[in-house]
């Protein structure tokens, strides 16, 4: 088993035909994954590394019975490319697109809100389910088959981890780069809930950083409903503090979203919390006797 | 996005907000004419894009022309939080009678615009949000870009109770509202928001702040920017599609990915560095990137080496490594380099630096010690 994506996952990619939509798709299709369409509108007709392309989610939904879709369009056109989804009843959809204005996303929620849709993202790296699946822009060799499950704010710092697991013969389940915008479709709580009910996942790692609430609302969590063993990283203890003006953003969250006060809430659920990722495979050979 | 209270005074007149009369000046000069268009007494207000300027001694109220050309220059010389004040919004002073508190920003874990509101509005709010968080009153707009005005109107009897008040403040927020969405706003905040002695409702101030990710689609905001104002390294790395903050020590850096360059700048310190910059290239590589990444910090004379911490993804490792060649062709300089390279297209660039000489580190633990080390 693993969580999201696996081999009966039917992939579509919206904005193929660009410099980074190609390029994926390349390396989606040497990974393994099943990327049966592509779509980019007026590009119709054409193939990229042999997959044909839709103008429309719709017609390439109906042609190839494609159930998931990642999204590689500019910034600009990203809302249309997940309301179209959406639309059309993509069951999971992966937007990869960093820099998606912050209104455009208070539309895709409403209508997510009126889906059976789930959303991952944006500005983030994707979801892999190694040996099976791997839909985003993460680098496949690092991860291999195994146990721990990995869900993280970060894109680049999620390989970081991975590849400290891995380098120790410690395999993964499956991995969740959640995205670091304000408003993302899917948090925290909801994978740590996915991997705790997943059979073939034994051990979370969770990768946090400064900012927002949701590494606290992930300890309560945590604490009441996960049983698996969790070990967390949380970036940004040295980050110079930002500047800030008015003061909506306070009230709206008057905890403290300070590293430590993140690292101090997961230590309180029961969570491990290391200082280097290097650190974190020792643990989970110690915890889970691999 | 930020800008100065006069620029957001002047959108919030524009959206038909009622605001206290004013103009900007530089010179005492100005300030004198414009106080003398409005009559004394007036407030001088230091134009900073920061909070806190009252308590900095930022903003004071002067009854005649000496007095104000005493305070200009006062106001003129100080910095506030780092800054440098070079303009004076000059107002009206008011006759306050009552101070309320309304915002509507983002609230991001519910994906939803927010109002907030409170009757006990001025400097103190965000003290008061911790102390009497009952004090402090949200209303959700559902996910609509238009105020619901009877549930608003519901909402609004338990802080303005004065139904003849309250009144005064529905085409205030509606305007708020629509400014919010009309300009991709991620804050418009009336603080405070004051009853007159006549019992009128004014904005005392006026803060508007803009979705970074939304300014393509208004180029009439973007000219708001006050250039002068940013950091030009700061700005230069923007334009440049980088991320870039200086900090104080001696080791340089540039990663990919916000995450990583934090748990770097981390592990940098952890490891005895003190680091020089947090420097973010970002998604989708270019070439390109990395030398403007490199001019930024070979600008700042007290970083003493630079490691290059790239885990690829979407950003390609023999793209990061073209630029490093290049810009060590272009550049010229003698600050050792430490290189960590990893993931997607990681064979090639070892290939490609190889043959011009350079070494790589396997691990980010490696490479933070090899940098720490030459910067001692």
């Amino acid at each position: 088993m693993s969580i999201l994506i696996d081999e009966k996952t039917k992939l579509l990619v919206q904005g193929v035909t660009g410099r980074d939509g190609s390029f994926h798709t390349k390396k989606m299709l040497e990974y393994g994954t099943k990327v049966v369409a592509g779509v980019t509108p007026g590009k119709g007709g054409q193939q990229v590394e042999g997959v044909p392309v839709f103008n429309s989610v719709k017609e390439a939904k109906t042609k190839t019975g494609a159930n998931t879709a990642v999204i590689y369009v500019p910034a600009k056109f990203a809302k249309d490319a997940m309301l179209e989804d959406i639309a059309e009843g993509i069951d999971l959809i992966i937007c990869i697109t960093e820099g998606v204005p912050v209104l455009d996303m208070i539309e895709v929620k409403k209508a997510l809100d009126k889906s059976q849709t789930r959303l991952i993202g944006p500005n983030c790296p994707g979801v892999i389910s190694p040996g099976k699946s791997k839909v985003g822009i993460m680098p496949g060799h690092i991860h291999i088959l195994g146990p721990i499950g990995v869900v993280s704010r970060s894109g680049t710092l999620t390989y970081e981890v991975v590849y400290n697991l891995t380098m120790q013969g410690i395999g993964q389940s499956s991995c969740v780069g959640l995205g670091g915008d304000p408003i993302i479709g899917t948090r925290f709580i909801e994978v740590l809930e996915l991997l705790e009910k997943d059979p073939q996942t034994k051990g979370i790692v969770m990768v946090g950083e400064i900012g927002g609430e949701d590494e606290q609302r992930a300890a309560e969590f945590i604490k009441k409903n996960v049983e698996k063993p969790v070990v967390g990283f949380i970036a940004g203890k040295t980050a110079p503090k930002g500047k800030r003006m008015g003061h909506a953003g306070a009230i709206i969250s008057s905890g403290d979203n300070t590293a430590e006060a993140k690292i101090k809430c997961l230590r309180a659920a029961g969570v491990e919390v290391v200082d280097f990722p290097d650190q974190i495979p020792a643990l989970f050979k110690a915890k889970l006797k691999i | 996005m930020n800008i100065h209270e006069y620029q957001a005074s002047g959108l919030f007149r524009a959206a038909g907000i009622p605001v206290s009369s004013g103009d900007v000046a530089v010179t005492s000069d100005e300030a004198k004419k414009i106080a003398g268009r409005l009559g004394f007494p007036v407030v001088l207000k230091a134009q900073v894009l920061t909070g806190g300027r009252g308590k900095a001694g930022g903003i004071k109220v002067v009854k005649d022309e000496l007095e104000l050309v005493k305070q200009f220059t006062a106001i003129k010389n100080l910095t506030i939080k780092g800054y440098a004040v070079e303009r004076i919004f000059v107002v009206k002073v008011l006759d306050i009678r009552k101070e309320f508190y309304l915002a509507i920003t983002v609230d991001a874990v519910k994906g939803d615009a927010v109002v907030i509101a409170s009757s006990a509005g001025g400097v103190d709010i965000e003290e008061t949000a911790k102390t009497e968080p009952e004090q402090i009153h949200k209303f959700y707009l559902e996910r609509k870009t238009q105020v619901d005005m009877k549930c608003w109107a519901e909402f609004r009897k338990g802080i303005f109770k004065d139904e003849k008040m309250g009144k005064q403040v529905d085409p205030v927020l509606q305007a708020m509202v629509k400014l919010f969405f009309e300009k991709d706003c991620s804050l418009v905040e009336i603080n405070p928001l004051v009853i007159d002695g006549q019992g009128k409702l004014i904005a005392a101030d006026a803060k508007v702040n803009f979705d970074d990710n939304a300014l393509f689609r208004h180029p009439d905001i973007q000219e708001l920017r006050d250039m002068k104002y940013e950091d030009t390294d700061e700005l230069e790395a923007k334009e440049n599609g980088l991320s870039f903050v200086k900090l104080d020590g001696k080791v340089g850096c540039i990663v990919n990915g916000a995450g990583l360059a934090m748990a770097t700048l981390d592990v940098i310190k952890l490891l005895g560095g003190e680091p020089a910059n947090f420097l973010d290239v970002g998604g989708s590589s270019n070439p390109e990137k990395v030398l403007n990444a490199l001019k930024i910090i070979l600008r700042n004379k007290k970083t003493k080496s630079i490691l290059i911490n790239i885990f690829g993804g979407i950003t390609r490792c023999d793209d990061i490594a073209n630029g490093l060649i290049e810009a060590r062709k272009q550049l010229k300089f003698d600050i050792p380099l430490v290189v960590r390279l990893t993931g997607t297209n990681e064979k090639e660039a070892k290939e490609i630096l190889a043959k011009a000489g350079i070494s790589t580190f396997p691990t980010m633990r490696e490479g933070v010690q090899q940098a720490v080390k030459l910067a001692k």
